[in-house]
């Protein structure tokens, strides 16, 4: 055993010894998720060639547990100096004074330019009026359509309005005559469609500088009841579950109209051939009134620096690299991730895009939902749980939104006593 | 000696039976590990490789760091054992062999604070590690695993049949506590302590969550840490992570066969007392 | 157990040397267990949240407030019930398959009885992660072997991870996979200590096989069923990684178990008060439940 205490010590000081190393250029360490954390290393040696003096290290983190793993690295001073954050994250990482005002940077900078960005996405990253995240990629929802079975029911375009989605998806029901095949498919595991026509709506959906929940609000609940009589009326599916692929179902006419957003485009592509090739679209969102086309979540990643980075004049060098035209251009062939810069939209890849077109328009309409630290909870825990229950008719819409509003509150307790502390 | 009896051959069916299916994922994963991209990902199922290939570790061992995250596993799980097989040795051989006040109390406390579940602790050990400044480091896995109960209870069970007069004697000719220790209790625990020794092995290499947590930079990833990462990145390329899950295994395996006959008898031996 | 029946005296400079060989691993179980404990313990009285990561002014002491929340909060019922399900289902068919293995093993007719044993056992040190996704890919809807064979007895494919009624028997099943290996070991362990004197006699008066099971085996392996009931429902009440990594919890939360919904409050949400209330009312459905246990084997 004596020995084993010896050969202990001796791996502490081997362990010790591993810990420690320094290198000689600027370290820039990047963390992005996912795949875009696999593949934007292929854009770094560029930017090293133009910066000699800087070495970007970037790490992947996988989306799962992208959450854990940022806020564990904040909770112990380990986050990166610069990284990616899902848009709707700003907010959280905000209210920790994790990241940077970029206000005076984006102000001498030469190359980023609020006006060269969609206006509901750089929103997005605003807080208090001051900006906090620059857009990398974006995205957003629209209407993915199988015009084939739009025509079958007699109509020759997508829905503009909330009243002829209502008609097409009855028409649809009425001509497929089939009990197992729907007209729209609104997965109640996905908080988005819900939240969107209530936005469309203009549902203000918290209150009180956003300390209480109001999803009870006329405007909300018009929405809610429109969205939910689909499951009622069968003509969406209410399972989530029942469709196991999304793609194939699509391609089964099992639903014929789904609400979406570009991650899909590929896989559609791949999914629907030959016959089929022609057979579906996308659109723009219908709108509540006739001002189609209606909005959409601004959705997509911006990226951030660490507040406490200690290379910030770096870190926005790289943020500056990755916003060129010609590198989100890379960026999206890579990829297929949507560039932010309105620029690189004018390319020709884009112009004679017919799914890439619909995504412009959508753009130029989208809304930014509310940005408080909380959102994620409201969002994947609350919105989804009730709109489940309200399309199994476990509730009613009216139980169901005070129930959302109850549970809303009680997340947004802390939120009230901090902003009545920061009053006092 | 085989007989041909309906009952011997009823029983060994029956633990045919049982074999197949707790076999079956692992040659499954073994087989699909050599298979080419996209060929187990078929109706119906490939049982083996149309084409056998190595291309899928090849690609973990280039495109992706599985030696660093290898060796940061072999690193700490022997770290972890060899520190905790020390303090939990000799934490039993002082309950077991010293007279002092609240002994028994102390040890009840110890035991039935086994049942609270270890997640509870996380939080606060987490921020308390970050105080210390250690998150990201080999000792963030290393100090909450320097001793555990179950530890010290396993030893203390299997020593108990140990008699008295081995000691007596020992401390007669004139020998210290610590040669008593070293001397006497460790080689005669050897067995329990190998079985312990696996144990911890084990448990520290197949843990998840808390290196999840605490190291950060994937050069300090452990291999199922790493498994996980490469489980949402790559959960189109199954074969790419069968040949993961199979070196993620592997040397759990070896050691567990090298060492087995060791391992289940004191299992045996510790289990069935209380 | 009763010390004072211990001869040997540590003598002379005990304590010096017994401060040196308890308090390394006393001390570190101590610090890095005992107080973490009771900090969260602590913390369940207070709004720990994510604003306290920020600045530890913002922490309050709330009273029973997190702990009232529960009983008004629906998800923590469903985790509690999937909790159960999973305990109260996967607890006896564990148990059941590793007496029965064992059993098999322990007799005379058994051949190639060291391979069948390590078989068997294999699941139980291999790494969860690992096996985790070869089970994903077993259970997948199209491709995976377990349709494949179910296709055989004419059953149509069934969406094992994804279908709310299929998830937690899928998770079950695997669970007992992984696990029951180890109490078989134990329960061999169990019957090498029944006399073989007894089983002779037995079948001297004509007993036949369900009667020495049921008149010797399984009165004298009580002690050792009563040890593995408790620590499989230790363990299976700390259900946590099998649905971490298979299925988050879902579909429809229809294996979010406590442990997790914990986990998920703490880790996800970083609503650390909350969380910790949470682990400490499933600390007192284990003490009750090993209470229990043990009261029911004393009264029998």
């Amino acid at each position: 055993m004596y020995q084993v205490g010896k050969i202990a010590v001796l791996f502490l000081i081997f362990i010790l010894g591993c810990a420690n190393s320094e290198n000689d250029p600027t370290v820039l360490k990047f963390w992005a998720m996912g795949a875009e954390g696999e593949y934007v290393s292929q854009l770094l040696p560029e930017f090293e060639k133009e910066n000699p003096n800087i070495e970007v290290k970037v790490q992947q983190v996988p989306w799962t547990a992208a959450q854990e793993k940022l806020i564990t690295a904040f909770a112990s001073d380990k986050l990166p100096d610069v990284f990616q954050l899902g848009n709707t994250w700003v907010p959280q990482f905000h209210s920790l004074s994790a990241i940077e005002n970029l206000s005076e940077y984006v102000e001498k900078s030469t190359s980023i330019d609020e006006s060269n960005y969609f206006p509901g996405i750089w929103d997005t990253n605003v807080l208090d009026s001051t900006i906090y995240g620059i857009p990398w990629y974006i995205d957003t929802r629209v209407l993915y359509y199988r015009s084939d079975i739009l025509k079958k029911a007699g109509f020759d375009h997508p829905p503009r309005t909330w009243d002829e989605l209502y008609e097409i998806s009855k028409s649809i029901k009425k001509v497929l005559a089939d009990k197992n095949k729907y007209a729209i498919y609104l997965p109640s595991n996905e908080w988005a469609p819900f939240v969107i026509w209530g936005l469309q709506n203009n549902a203000t959906l918290l209150k009180s500088n956003n300390s209480y929940g109001n999803f009870s609000s006329p405007e909300f609940k018009e929405a809610f009841a429109f969205i939910t009589k689909f499951h009622k009326e069968k003509l969406a599916p209410i399972g989530m579950t029942e469709v196991n692929n999304v793609f194939q179902a699509f391609k089964d006419e099992y639903f014929s109209m789904y609400i979406s957003g570009p991650w899909n485009i590929k896989d559609f592509k791949l999914w629907l051939t030959d016959s089929l090739e022609n057979s579906w679209m996308i659109a723009p969102l219908p709108a509540p009134t006739d001002e189609y086309p209606g909005a959409s979540l601004a959705g997509g990643s911006s990226l951030v620096i660490n507040s406490k980075s200690e290379v910030k004049q770096e870190a926005w060098k790289l943020i500056e690299f990755l916003s060129r035209k010609k590198v989100q251009l890379e960026f999206y062939k890579l990829l297929n991730d949507l560039p932010a810069v309105k620029s690189a939209w004018m390319d020709s890849i884009f112009v004679n895009d017919k799914f890439l077109k619909v995504f412009y328009t959508q753009f130029l309409n989208v809304k930014a939902t509310p940005k408080i630290a909380e959102w994620e909870q409201i969002a994947f825990s609350k919105i989804q749980q009730y709109a489940e229950y309200t399309v199994r008719e476990v509730m009613t819409v009216d139980e169901a939104l005070a129930a959302l509003d109850k549970d809303i509150n009680e997340i947004l307790k802390k939120r009230r006593w901090l902003l009545d502390k920061n009053e006092q | 000696m085989i007989s041909l009896k309906p009952k011997p051959i009823l029983l060994n069916l029956l633990l045919i039976i049982i074999t197949v299916i707790t076999l079956t994922p692992f040659l499954w994963m073994v087989s699909a590990s050599f298979m080419l991209d996209g060929h187990a990902s078929t109706y119906p199922p490939r049982f083996l490789p149309d084409e056998f290939t190595i291309t899928q570790y090849s690609k973990l061992f280039t495109k992706l760091n599985i030696t660093t995250n290898m060796l940061n596993s072999f690193i700490l799980s022997i770290s972890v054992t060899l520190i905790s097989l020390l303090f939990n040795s000799m934490a039993a051989y002082a309950f077991l062999k010293f007279r002092f006040k609240g002994k028994e109390k102390l040890f009840t406390i110890l035991l039935s604070s086994m049942i609270i579940p270890s997640q509870v602790t996380m939080l606060p050990l987490f921020l308390m590690l970050k105080e210390m400044g250690v998150i990201n480091t080999y000792f963030a896995i290393i100090i909450p695993g320097l001793a555990n109960i179950f530890g010290i209870f396993l030893i203390r069970q299997y020593a108990q049949s140990i008699p008295d007069s081995l000691f007596e004697a020992a401390k007669i000719d004139g020998a210290t506590d610590f040669q008593i220790y070293t001397k006497i209790f460790v080689p005669i625990i050897k067995p329990i302590l190998v079985t312990l020794a696996l144990f911890t092995f084990m448990g520290t290499w197949n843990d998840f969550l808390w290196p999840l947590i605490t190291l950060t930079d994937e050069s300090m990833y452990t291999l199922p840490v790493a498994m996980s990462n490469l489980m949402s990145e790559h959960s189109k390329d199954p074969e790419l992570m069968m040949a993961g899950s199979v070196l993620t295994i592997l040397p759990i395996i070896i050691v567990f066969l090298a060492m087995q006959k060791q391992y289940i008898k004191g299992l045996m031996m510790g289990s069935v007392k209380e | 157990m009763n010390s004072s029946k211990y001869k040997y005296d540590s003598g002379l400079g005990s304590k010096k040397s017994l401060i040196i060989f308890l308090s390394p691993a006393l001390l570190a179980i101590l610090i890095f267990f005992f107080i973490p404990v009771i900090s969260a313990f602590i913390m369940s009285f207070t709004d720990f949240s994510i604003y306290a990561l920020a600045d530890w002014n913002y922490i309050q002491f709330i009273g029973l407030d997190n702990y009232f929340r529960l009983f008004d909060d629906p998800l923590f019922w469903i985790a509690l019930k999937n909790t159960f399900y999973f305990v109260i289902t996967a607890g006896p068919l564990s148990i059941i398959a590793s007496l029965t293995a064992a059993i098999l093993l322990s007799s005379k007719l058994t051949a190639f009885k060291s391979f069948f044993r390590l078989s068997f056992f294999l699941p139980v040190v291999t790494t969860l992660v690992a096996v985790a996704i070869v089970w994903r890919f077993i259970y997948h809807p199209n491709f995976g072997l377990l349709n494949y064979f179910l296709s055989y007895f004419g059953i149509s494919p069934i969406d094992w991870l994804g279908d709310p009624v299929w998830a937690m028997p899928a998770i079950i099943l695997m669970a007992i996979w992984k696990s029951f290996g180890y109490n078989m070991i134990i329960f061999i362990a169990g019957l090498q200590n029944i006399p073989e004197q007894l089983y002779e006699a037995a079948e001297i008066e004509g007993a036949n096989s369900w009667h020495k099971f049921h008149h010797i085996t399984l009165p004298l392996l009580a002690p050792t069923t009563l040890f593995v009931g408790i620590i499989t429902l230790i363990g299976f009440f700390q259900l946590f990684a099998e649905p971490y990594i298979m299925t988050q919890g879902g579909p429809l939360n229809s294996t979010l178990s406590i442990v997790q919904y914990m986990y998920q409050e703490g880790f996800r949400w970083w609503n650390m008060g909350y969380s910790a209330a949470i682990a400490f009312v499933l600390f007192t459905i284990i003490f009750t439940g090993s209470i229990i246990q043990l009261k029911m084997k004393k009264n029998d």
